[in-house]
């Protein structure tokens, strides 16, 4: 595998103050991992900036999941023969590989579900069904996805549970000292996106946790994307719950991961049945697997989890704290550029944010712009990001978002700003 | 997907960007025989048409009065100001074959010869097939066009 590091002393992009930082890694050397992203798209070099969406996956991902189909493929945990014991062995290897990145205490905590959603909808029937009576409270924030949002709300028209919605300020940070007013004793579970889709916002979750748990109440963390663009250690958040989905993080799609405390998954009912999550069946009584089998009925996505824990060690080669600090100094160049953009309205400004310069012009609806933009070979999502609510908050219908990975450079980044400026010529 | 027109901006054309910045028929009606409106949830476009009979009773009627706000995109405007534009003046059944027209129109199917000058600016629109993903906006206003005859029967 490539590393792509710089070594110590090397020169930044344009030695300029505004590209502190930018030589933490060689964008360069990275792109020769992802073979995607060299063709070129609308007679343009493509310049991939919707990795919010989903980001490329490295070539060690692809080969991962090549080399279990062409020489592994078997199910896991149930033959004694040599090719199952392979995939067996694979297959939990990318189980230990997420439990080290994220620091998890004990690899049975980490249960392996299709992404993000799946693991906050487990969380929400199993431990909500078990625990959450009428009356009882959940805490959201004002900028969830809509997949932290409608498990709860489904849960409420059920069982008659109050959805809190933690309110946030323009810039789109949240207001903590609400956030505080909600905690009472009817408090039964904070579910908090870690970083914002649609703003970029990173919350605050120690301090978030520490209030929480002052109230005894568990918290459920979404860290969708969070956990591609910086180190994401679960004790150091303090979180009870968290889940993240591998296609965000270089890695497949349909494999994502849910960490929890075993004290609480221990005692949670399974999400879905059949095989794999039972210990024993008799028609009259089922006696359940052990985590973290429990809640991974039917043959899993084996290619997926062996996908996953490809591209954990991947980012692992190159380390996250070099990750996230040249994605900061590349969200710092792009945000200096776009403010410096008439008439671009930057929607996300929070003092803590990640690699997402979410945007909008009163002179152009965002899927103009988008079209625009992808006849330049620029992609970029445009519309509500599924968080309606974000969008009403700031009394617009979408915006247009570029969302960074450690492959973009600064030439992409002026690739965007001469595509609007062809957007202003069109609409201006 | 194929490969866009080599020119970036073919999309906005005159007919296209005239339309939007200078929509026709957005006053509303005070009395509407009839009222629809979509909504496209996956990017917050939404159309509403109301439609006036110049004889509520006559079947062969024409809508005398049009009023259609589009709010969306340049191409979901500019759709909706053509399709107000296109069915002034005709009667329901009239109308009814424009929209069947129009969307063989995006929908690529072959038109007879009388076409192009039954649809008229309209044709404009044309441009949108070759970027897929924004027929449904063009579309958009013409499905609360179908709503709104369908009410008017």
């Amino acid at each position: 595998m490539t590393t792509a590091i710089n070594t110590p002393g090397a020169p930044g992009r344009d030695g300029s103050g505004q590209a502190h930082g930018l030589d933490v890694i060689d964008p360069h050397r990275i792109r020769q991992d992802f073979p995607i992203l060299h063709q070129e798209v609308n007679g343009k070099p493509l310049v991939y900036l919707d990795n919010a969406a989903t980001t490329q996956k490295p070539q060690s991902v692809i080969d991962a999941i090549s080399n279990y189909y062409l020489h592994n493929n078997a199910n896991v945990h149930r033959g004694v023969h040599t090719l199952s014991q392979r995939a067996t062995d694979d297959y939990e290897a990318g189980r230990e590989a997420v439990r080290r990145f994220i620091n998890a205490p004990d690899a049975n905590e980490v249960i392996y579900v299709r992404g993000t959603t799946e693991g906050l909808n487990l969380v929400a029937s199993s431990y909500g069904r078990k625990y959450f009576k009428a009356g009882d409270e959940v805490i959201i924030t004002g900028m969830e996805h809509h997949s932290n949002i409608v498990p709860w709300q489904i849960l409420g028209k059920e069982i008659g549970i109050r959805l809190r919605v933690v309110p946030f300020n323009d810039d789109g940070e949240l207001l903590m000292d609400e956030y505080e007013a909600m905690l009472n004793d009817r408090t039964r579970m904070v579910s908090v996106v870690h970083q914002s889709n649609a703003l970029g916002t990173v919350n605050p979750i120690p301090e978030m946790v520490e209030l929480a748990h002052a109230h005894g109440i568990p918290v459920m963390v979404d860290a969708a994307q969070s956990i591609p663009h910086m180190p994401v250690d679960v004790q150091a958040l303090g979180a009870d719950f968290l889940t993240f989905s591998g296609h965000k993080m270089y890695g497949p799609t349909g494999i994502g991961a849910l960490w929890g405390r075993a004290e609480l998954l221990d005692d949670m009912p399974p999400y879905q049945s059949g095989g794999e999550m039972i210990r024993s069946v008799t028609f009259e009584e089922t006696i359940y697997n052990t985590l973290p089998h429990k809640f991974e009925a039917g043959t899993p996505d084996i290619a997926g989890a062996i996908g996953l824990g490809a591209a954990v060690e991947y980012l692992e080669s190159i380390g996250m704290e070099r990750i996230a600090a040249y994605e900061q100094a590349l969200l710092r160049y792009g945000t200096e550029r776009l403010d410096g953009i008439e008439g671009v309205r930057m929607i996300g400004t929070a003092e803590e944010k990640g690699g997402v310069l979410s945007f909008y012009m009163e002179a152009a609806h965002p899927h103009d712009i988008g079209t625009i933009l992808d006849s330049e070979g620029i992609a970029v999502r445009t519309g509500h990001h599924c968080a309606q609510p974000v969008m009403a908050r700031y009394g617009i219908p979408a915006t247009v978002r570029a969302s960074l990975a450690f492959y973009n450079t600064t030439d992409d980044i002026d690739a965007l700003v001469k595509a609007i400026d062809r957007v202003i010529e069109v609409f201006g | 997907m194929a490969q866009l027109p080599d020119n970036p901006d073919a999309l906005y054309g005159d007919v296209i960007m005239e339309h939007y910045r200078s929509p026709r028929h957005r006053r509303r009606l005070e009395r509407p025989d009839a009222e629809a409106e979509e909504f496209n949830p996956f990017c917050g476009d939404r159309a509403n048409l109301q439609l006036q009979l110049a004889e509520a009773t006559s079947k062969d009627a024409v809508i005398a009065g049009v009023s259609a706000v589009a709010e969306g995109c340049s191409i979901i405007q500019a759709s909706a100001s053509l399709l107000a534009d296109g069915v002034h003046g005709r009667t329901v059944d009239e109308a009814s074959d424009l929209s069947q027209l129009f969307r063989d129109l995006m929908q690529g199917k072959p038109l007879p010869p009388v076409a192009l000058e039954e649809l008229g600016e309209l044709s404009a629109l044309e441009v949108v097939r070759q970027y897929p993903v924004r027929i449904k906006c063009a579309l958009l206003p013409w499905v609360a066009l179908e709503e709104g005859l369908r009410r008017l029967r």
